[in-house]
């Protein structure tokens, strides 16, 4: 029940304006039921019929997800509703059975000002928390800002430690290459199953279709992880993105663009390519496998060692 | 008042048309010499249904590959068109799949919205609403039309050629935003030229009937239609061509400048050359962003006037809704961005675009208020104009809510680039504009044709088309939320149910859209008069002043508006 986690963080916390957001929060559906569907085991992909965002396991995501659905929902769906309301009633009172003679009035200035000054305030409080929840996404953490986290109305209480690690990600068409930049250690990730009868097979049993991948890319968790993006110079525009951490970045030739995340849980979290790349754009996932901090320090010695992947990731247990 | 311009302007009308009677054009010449704003008007029309014909399937077949996960459908159209089989024809077929997208995406903005709004529509109406004889400029109408079946064969023609490098991969598959280095190095085949020239072509089109439409509607109003007394169809393509004049330059420019890079040896999007793939977004979007509000402008003319005459009541808050169209199209020059949160901009730069982006929904705001407003207190009839005209708030309210989702960058982080965005821009374009297209055909088929459609089958149109573009889109929001990216021939199992949905709506739209041609095929046998204004008292627009069909020419003596409200 990764939503409510942060709304007992605090006993001040009722007092905040974020109350009003937690409410509202707590009583959509939508998360419920995407929360009780969670698998119970580690990582995160898309579920079967998901109809809501993917569960979250950073910072980051938590944010979003308070925002979308304990606000930006909720303004949606009372917009519609508002509107949908004002047709049916109109359709009620006022067809030519009804009423049958029209008013005339073509101007009333008490209603003119309500709808463009309430539209205004509604604006402006989707407006409070979505420029910090965009600032927390585009800062890198230095250990002492703060982060919001679900709480999205607050000034920020959530500890983000400095980047322990930095990998480059590298989309090519089509796949991805990452590098342990401190370590230099770079390898291919491809996907895994070949096109048969119209099918991406997917060969190790368990493992998603289309989203598995043979080199997953390895990161301990409760870390911050500097990612940095960019694409084959003489290749096209990609995208790195990763659901559960709430990142998205475009691959872009001759750019390097950064972005971060900082896992709470370990398991194997899935993304795919998001920018139009090509033939092969459905075809080239993005696994990351986040470990515990003694099994990535095990993975990154055998992988100095030996400059073999393969090699460092047979310290990890095999993917069941 | 009204009465006398009535009559007036019918009698007039009859009598010049008797007059020029020996200047009325027969067969072939009649149209490909047209310099009559109404003939070329029709053939906009034909032409946009055509267009939107071919559109219209291509989608199709995407929706049957993404009806169930794997790759079924494309492999076998790879296999007929090229005669290959097994690995070799599933990668054909991811290609075309990417082709088809493509040319899904420009032939319904470039040859199905933009010609039947503005050229259809607009050049149709937009003089007889000011009481005008002609546009100002016939002879460039003539041949802004006449460029737009060139361009359309120059795009459909880049299905035959090369794209990619490789054997067997014919088409541009850049996607509709056409991004380097995808369209440039990505694609060296001259496919993607032919899409270029085909979007130049388009373009030239646009411009000069921007131009046209300008100049009649700032020279041409009859005397006494001031600007604050124009009917609002005739506010929204004002603003709309203003909107194409300063747009279109620029997707000119960028296209240009892509043409460049793939054929001179210029670098102006190459990286390893000192350019940078990023400007061309900046210039895409600089064009893409209000071609989005010249699509839908438009219609937001063109609903306007029927919720009024089918409420019976003028237009709520006249120059607010006029004045909310000309800040949408103002504003919508400055939100660019929203289109590049992901790629890599700063923090600053993303601030400005979620706050620009955001005030675009305070005018969208006025004018769904003050449609309702318009309906409230009126004795509405529920005709087929009428109730596509309501679908038409409702199902633009549903892709304005979205949009302001998406307005913000931090939420746009995890749905850019997902089916989030494909069912956005789908409820405001799919659902939105195309829905007051059929809300304007519906409307002025009786003016344009002088039969009458059949009630019962336009309703069955209506509603068979709600549910079906419904289906379709909505679970789309689910898919986007979930996390599956756009432009995907193949998606994780976990997608397959709500895609599954997505197709069923699919069929039901086009069962819909048969019903659509029934209805068209049905008036033109049945040959029901319609009379001049069959609407009633709420439609007081000048074209409903004249016969139906309008004479050859029409107002030889000019309409006087008097100082009553005639909006």
């Amino acid at each position: 029940m990764a939503v409510y986690r942060g709304f007992s963080v605090t006993g001040q916390f009722k007092k905040r304006l974020g109350a009003v957001a937690a409410a509202a929060l707590s009583f959509v559906p939508v998360v419920a039921w995407a929360q009780e569907t969670a698998p119970v085991e580690s990582g995160s992909q898309p579920l079967p019929g998901e109809y809501a965002l993917q569960r979250s396991v950073t910072p980051i995501m938590d944010s979003i997800v308070a925002f979308h659905n304990g606000i930006l929902l909720w303004m949606c769906g009372l917009i519609v509703a508002l509107v949908l309301g004002l047709i049916i009633v109109v359709a009620v009172r006022f067809n030519a059975k009804a009423n049958p003679v029209p008013s005339k009035t073509t101007h009333n200035t008490l209603v003119e000002i309500l709808w463009t000054v309430l539209p205004i305030i509604v604006l402006i409080v989707i407006a409070i928390p979505s420029f910090g929840v965009l600032s927390d996404q585009l800062t890198t953490p230095d250990g002492q800002r703060k982060y919001l986290g679900h709480d999205i109305f607050s000034f920020g209480d959530v500890d983000v430690p400095a980047p322990g690690l930095t990998v480059k990600a590298t989309g090519n068409q089509w796949y991805w290459n990452y590098e342990y930049v401190d370590q230099g250690k770079a390898f291919d990730s491809n996907i895994l199953g070949e096109p048969k009868d119209g099918y991406v097979q997917a060969v190790k049993p368990g493992q998603p279709r289309l989203l598995a991948v043979d080199n997953e890319l390895v990161v301990p968790v409760d870390t911050t992880v500097r990612v940095q993006v960019t694409a084959d110079p003489s290749g096209v525009i990609h995208a790195f993105a990763v659901p559960s951490f709430g990142i998205k970045i475009d691959a872009v030739p001759g750019r390097l663009n950064e972005t971060w995340f900082n896992s709470r849980e370990t398991g194997i979290f899935y993304g795919q390519c998001s920018e139009l790349c090509g033939k092969d754009h459905a075809f080239m996932p993005i696994a990351v496998r986040v470990v515990t901090k003694d099994e990535f320090t095990a993975f990154m010695a055998a992988f100095e060692s030996s400059g073999d992947y393969a090699v460092a990731n047979a310290t990890l247990a095999a993917v069941k | 008042m009204a009465d006398t311009t009535h009559l007036e302007a019918h009698a007039t009308g009859h009598d010049g048309a008797a007059s020029h009677d020996h200047h009325t054009p027969t067969g072939w010449r009649r149209y490909v010499y047209s310099t009559n704003h109404k003939d070329i008007g029709v053939m906009y029309l034909v032409f946009a249904i055509i267009a939107g014909i071919v559109g219209g399937l291509l989608s199709g077949f995407m929706r049957m590959e993404l009806q169930e996960p794997g790759i079924q459908i494309f492999n076998g159209l790879a296999s007929m068109v090229y005669g290959i089989n097994g690995d070799p024809s599933i990668d054909a077929g991811k290609h075309m799949y990417n082709v088809f997208t493509t040319a899904h995406a420009l032939i319904m903005i470039f040859f199905m919205v933009m010609p039947a709004t503005v050229g259809g529509f607009g050049n149709y109406f937009a003089p007889l609403m000011i009481g005008a004889p002609d546009t100002a400029f016939p002879r460039i109408n003539n041949i802004a039309f006449w460029l737009l079946p060139p361009a359309f064969i120059l795009l459909l023609m880049s299905f035959f050629f090369a794209g990619p490098d490789g054997a067997n991969m014919n088409g541009t598959g850049g996607g509709w935003t056409i991004y380097p280095p995808l369209s440039t190095t990505g694609q060296p085949g001259p496919a993607m030229d032919f899409a270029i020239l085909a979007l130049h072509v388009a373009g030239i089109s646009s411009i000069l009937g921007a131009i046209n439409l300008i100049t009649t509607i700032f020279n041409m109003r009859a005397p006494g239609m001031t600007i604050h007394k124009m009917p609002l169809f005739v506010w929204s393509i004002l603003v709309t061509a203003f909107l194409l004049l300063l747009a279109l330059p620029v997707l000119a420019g960028g296209i240009t400048m892509l043409l460049t890079d793939r054929n001179c040896g210029t670098a102006f999007f190459k990286s390893d050359q000192g350019g940078d793939p990023v400007l061309f977004q900046h210039l895409f979007w600089f064009f893409g962003h209000p071609e989005v509000y010249i699509m839908i402008l438009p219609g937001f003319g063109i609903v306007s006037h029927i919720i009024s005459t089918f409420s019976r009541k003028p237009v709520f808050g006249y120059l607010a809704m006029a004045y909310a169209m000309v800040a949408i199209g103002f504003v919508g020059f400055v939100v660019w961005a929203h289109h590049m949160y992901t790629t890599g901009l700063s923090l600053d730069v993303q601030r400005y675009f979620v706050a620009a982006t955001m005030v675009i929904a305070v005018p969208t705001g006025v004018k769904i208020f003050s449609w309702i407003a318009t309906m409230w207190g009126g004795s509405i009839t529920f005709k087929t104009p009428m109730l596509w005209a309501i679908g038409f708030i409702f199902l633009f309210t549903v892709g304005g809510v979205t949009g302001v989702v998406l307005a913000n960058a931090g939420a746009d982080r995890v749905l850019h680039d997902t089916y989030y965005v494909v069912a956005h821009f789908h409820y405001v374009l799919s659902l939105g504009a195309v829905f007051s297209i059929f809300a304007g055909w519906y409307y002025w088929f009786p003016k344009m044709f002088g039969y009458m459609y059949k009630e019962t089958l336009g309703k069955i149109h209506f509603w068979s088309m709600f549910i079906g573009v419904n289906l379709v889109f909505f679970p789309q929001h689910f898919l986007g939320l979930a996390g599956m990216p756009r432009r995907y021939i193949d998606y994780p199992d976990a997608f397959g149910m709500w895609n599954r949905v997505s197709s069923i709506g699919y069929y039901i739209t086009f069962v819909s859209m048969l019903i659509f041609f029934y209805a068209t095929w049905e008036a033109f046998r049945a040959k029901r008069p319609a009379g001049d204004s069959p609407w009633g008292d709420g439609a007081t627009t000048l074209e409903w002043t004249l016969s139906s069909p309008p004479p050859f020419h029409q107002f030889s003596t000019l309409p006087k508006i008097d100082s009553t409200n005639v909006h």
